[in-house]
């Protein structure tokens, strides 16, 4: 088990290893950099900069000297941004993205599961197609119409929110609401379709001859396995939620990490990126090594084969 | 069941939001004062995230609007956003040959952790924006004065030879190379304005960039707010400073900056009642401002110019009569009024009006002009002419813009032209690297007066990127600075835009206008380069 764990994590450090020195490279070499702006700088001006910035330095040289504030754990100065370190900003961001995330899946589950649950339960009745239409409805329609449109009615016309902001704590319900709407659609979906297949089978029937009401049967009984494929979906889906707000964090100016994560590539910001693909790589990285231990240690096969 | 009751609620609300018609924009307070009582705090929409709050680092106009909250330079604009009045100098004198420059500080002047704001300070805030080690973007802005040019290169080590001189603590000498007639309108840039250098030596010293010094616990500054709160990418407030020497001309008492980067949600922010001011208004909503919310749409002018660079050393561009076929042949009012349709006015010079200089220069010809100039240039009707590019960067309105015009070379001119972007720093990389036919572009005055809009042309310029160099011209550039009077000196300029005019290195569209949405009672004075003097800001009744 030791062995398996050691060359899964020396396979996923090889791995970041690569992505920092391609991300590095491949920033130097697209056209325009952190200083390109409408009004240029003096070529005496430029020279200042690249100066204190270490610029002008060989390019080997810069990378190593990354790789040495690396291993310190030091992510840099931001270039857009000089009154920040990169460390910081991350610091003060990733929890932000955290939380809307964390939000936003319990919203859908809290949405999703129930409409599923129901659709199934009440199968072919106008209940399940009202719940099968809404699913359809918040796959196809995309955040950046439902945003704004939830925050004509809440925000603009009963006054009940802001139309933007991470502020307060009323602030967090329309951006997790949308969010949530997104990913209920299919967490509802794959929930009717789980429990569809539980409520088929004999165990239940017999539940049912025996007398037990049909909240006990669908709690007790059919949820353990019916959601079963909706566990699938959730390990995609929370990596997805972390790394894909960029759209609502832009709708509702949230400040976490998803906007700058792009923006930073528009900015040439060359420290930032960095850190940002480093932190979600080392993200992702680690939810996969997670998975894969749970997997070795359910499964020998996993493991032996390793 | 309790599902069917949400859901029906939920389509009911809905349709009834489809049939009401758009709330009226709030004016409700949020300071809680009493009823009847005017509001003294702002919430206020600045488009970006600031980079940074020190003057001497920052270059955008979102960092301008707090930054002139916080500081206080020499001269400042009037109640009206016009003209030159005293602010953290009292009072100043320009010697004959309008070389010397001596400024008498306000005596009361204080920093707002209640040192006196002295000529020293200001002298030591020059050189912290001149020294090379913090490599500040803005110290070509203090060129004019002796020695500060070769001081930033690193030429220059003794800042005592520069132009600068503290003559008492009250009193501050500037010295200039060669006359500059804008040179107080340029002081009212940031670039100017004094540090704290106590505060910033504290912490990581003079020359390192973005220090804690900003920070609210740990800011000093001399201006009428003091910094309270800085929330990166959700808020900045600022608050009234108790040392500020003309405290009570200031009324408001709180600033709140949203660094709202999304212009549809920032009018929403509006339409709730979370700002009072919007950096920017939609293009597409400016009808529906004009018709039903005439009293919360304003549309400033600003001094600016969109044109299209283009590029003089690629055929047929080479041909000045192909350049002057395609500034002729195309229709501005029409884009003005149906694609952009913000308040602009079209453009056929290089240098908007303003209250010093009203060029006379104008692009000579119309549409049969056009097409003369292209069949002698040998392409009559167009035939023959190659397809050439015009890019622009990423954006809607661009894009509309460059298939609007693509339409009208086609149709007047019988030529192929085809829009290109590019995302924003790829954009700027083409041009600087003359990789391009035609590019969109755009240009906003530093300071108020026409030199901004001419010396970008002079050969070699580090933002001319056409290729286009014409010794006349450079020379009258020189000639302009050493006139003896402002006529003469305007009259040289309307020579320049004549030559510009003629010889077409880039193509004028129309000059900006800055649409925003603002509550009714608001009185914001009109500036011409967006920047606030925040003691004429305030709410009436």
């Amino acid at each position: 088990m030791l062995r398996f764990f050691a060359s899964r994590l020396v396979q996923s450090l090889l791995a970041m290893f690569v992505i920092i020195t391609a991300t590095f490279f491949m920033l130097r070499f697209v056209p325009g950099g952190p200083f390109t702006a409408e009004k240029a700088v003096t070529p005496e001006i430029l020279r200042n900069l690249e100066a204190h910035y270490g610029l002008d330095q060989p390019l080997w040289k810069q990378y190593l000297d990354y790789l040495g504030s690396l291993l310190r754990g030091d992510f840099g100065p931001s270039f857009k941004y000089p009154n920040r370190t990169v460390n910081e900003i991350l610091a003060d961001k990733l929890p932000v993205s955290l939380e809307l995330g964390v939000l936003s899946l319990v919203a859908a589950l809290l949405i999703g599961l129930p409409l599923g649950t129901i659709a199934a339960v009440r199968r072919n009745t106008w209940m399940d197609y009202t719940g099968s239409s809404i699913g359809m409805v918040g796959i196809s329609v995309p955040t950046f119409v439902v945003g704004p449109l939830l925050v004509l009615v809440f925000g603009i016309h009963l006054r009940w929110f802001n139309a933007s902001g991470w502020y307060s704590f009323e602030d967090r319900f329309l951006p997790c609401l949308v969010l949530g709407i997104a990913y209920a659609a299919p967490i509802s979906r794959l929930t009717r379709g789980g429990m569809l297949e539980v409520l088929n089978q004999d165990f239940i029937r017999t539940a049912r001859a025996k007398g037990a009401s049909e909240i006990r049967i669908v709690f007790k009984h059919a949820l353990r396995g019916g959601l079963l494929p909706v566990v699938s979906f959730l390990g995609p889906a929370i990596a997805g939620i972390l790394t894909g707000s960029f759209v609502i964090e832009t709708i509702f100016q949230i400040p976490g990490l998803g906007r700058e994560f792009v923006n930073s590539a528009f900015n040439r910001d060359y420290t930032l990126v960095l850190g940002t693909v480093i932190l979600y790589a080392g993200l992702i990285m680690s939810l996969n090594l997670a998975a894969d231990l749970t997997q070795a240690w359910m499964n020998p096969k996993v493991r032996l084969e390793g | 069941m309790f599902k069917r009751g949400t859901c029906l609620a939920l389509f009911a609300v809905l349709l009834l939001a489809g049939c009401k018609k758009g709330a009226a924009p709030a004016t409700a307070s949020s300071s809680g004062g009493p009823a009847g009582a005017v509001r003294t705090d702002l919430n206020y929409g600045n488009g970006t995230e600031p980079q940074d709050l020190d003057p001497q680092i920052v270059t955008g106009v979102p960092e301008n609007k707090i930054v002139n909250a916080l500081f206080e330079g020499l001269v400042a604009y009037g109640p009206k956003g016009t003209g030159t009045t005293p602010a953290a100098a009292e009072s100043w004198s320009i010697s004959e040959d309008g070389l010397v420059y001596t400024f008498k500080l306000q005596p009361a002047g204080k920093w707002s952790n209640g040192d006196p704001v002295t000529a020293g300070d200001f002298v030591r805030s020059f050189q912290r924006i001149l020294s090379p080690g913090l490599a500040s973007e803005y110290a070509n802005k203090l060129s004019p004065v002796v020695g500060a040019a070769e001081f930033n290169e690193g030429k220059l080590t003794d800042f005592g030879k520069t132009g600068f001189k503290v003559l008492d603590a009250r009193t501050l000498q500037i010295t200039l190379k060669r006359p500059t007639p804008f040179l107080l309108e340029s002081m009212k840039h940031y670039a100017w304005f004094p540090v704290h250098l106590p505060t910033i030596e504290k912490f990581g010293g003079a020359t390192r960039k973005g220090t804690a010094w900003t920070r609210p616990k740990n800011f000093v500054g001399n201006g009428p707010f003091v910094l309270k709160e800085w929330a990166m990418q959700q808020r900045i407030v600022v608050e009234t400073s108790p040392t500020y020497w003309d405290k009570k001309s200031v009324k408001l008492t709180r600033i709140v900056f949203f660094p709202t980067e999304n212009i549809e949600t920032e009018e929403r922010m509006f339409r709730t009642g979370q700002l009072d001011k919007t950096n920017e208004l939609p293009l597409d909503k400016t009808a529906v401002y004009r018709r039903d919310h005439a009293d919360s749409l304003r549309i400033d002018p600003l001094l600016g110019i969109y044109f299209f660079r283009v590029n003089v050393t690629r055929p047929p561009l080479t041909d000045k009569r192909v350049r002057r076929a395609l500034a002729l042949g195309i229709d501005r009012k029409q884009i003005v009024e149906r694609v952009v349709n913000q308040g602009q006015t079209p453009a056929y010079n290089a240098c908007p009006p303003m209250p010093s200089f009203t060029s006379t220069a104008r692009l000579q010809g119309d549409l049969e002009e056009a097409k003369r100039l292209l069949a002698e240039a040998g392409f009559p009707d167009g035939k023959g002419f190659p397809r050439i590019d015009l890019l622009h960067n990423t954006s809607q309105n661009h894009k509309k813009i460059a298939e609007a015009l693509q339409q009208m070379w086609r149709i007047n001119l019988g030529i192929d032209v085809a829009p290109v972007n590019q995302e924003w720093k790829v954009y700027l990389d083409s041009q600087d690297t003359l990789n391009y036919s035609l590019s969109r572009a755009g240009w906003v005055a530093d300071y108020v007066d026409p030199n901004t809009f001419f010396d970008l042309w002079r050969t070699g310029d580090g933002n001319n990127d056409t290729g286009f160099g014409n010794a006349d011209y450079d020379r009258m550039l020189e000639e302009a600075l050493n006139a003896p009077s402002e006529a003469a000196r305007m009259a040289i300029y309307t020579k320049m835009d004549t030559l510009l005019m003629d010889e077409v290195p880039f193509i004028p569209l129309y000059f900006y206008t800055r649409a925003f949405a603002i509550a009714p009672k608001l009185h914001y004075p009109e500036n011409s380069v967006e920047t606030p003097n925040w003691k004429y800001v305030y709410w009436t009744e």
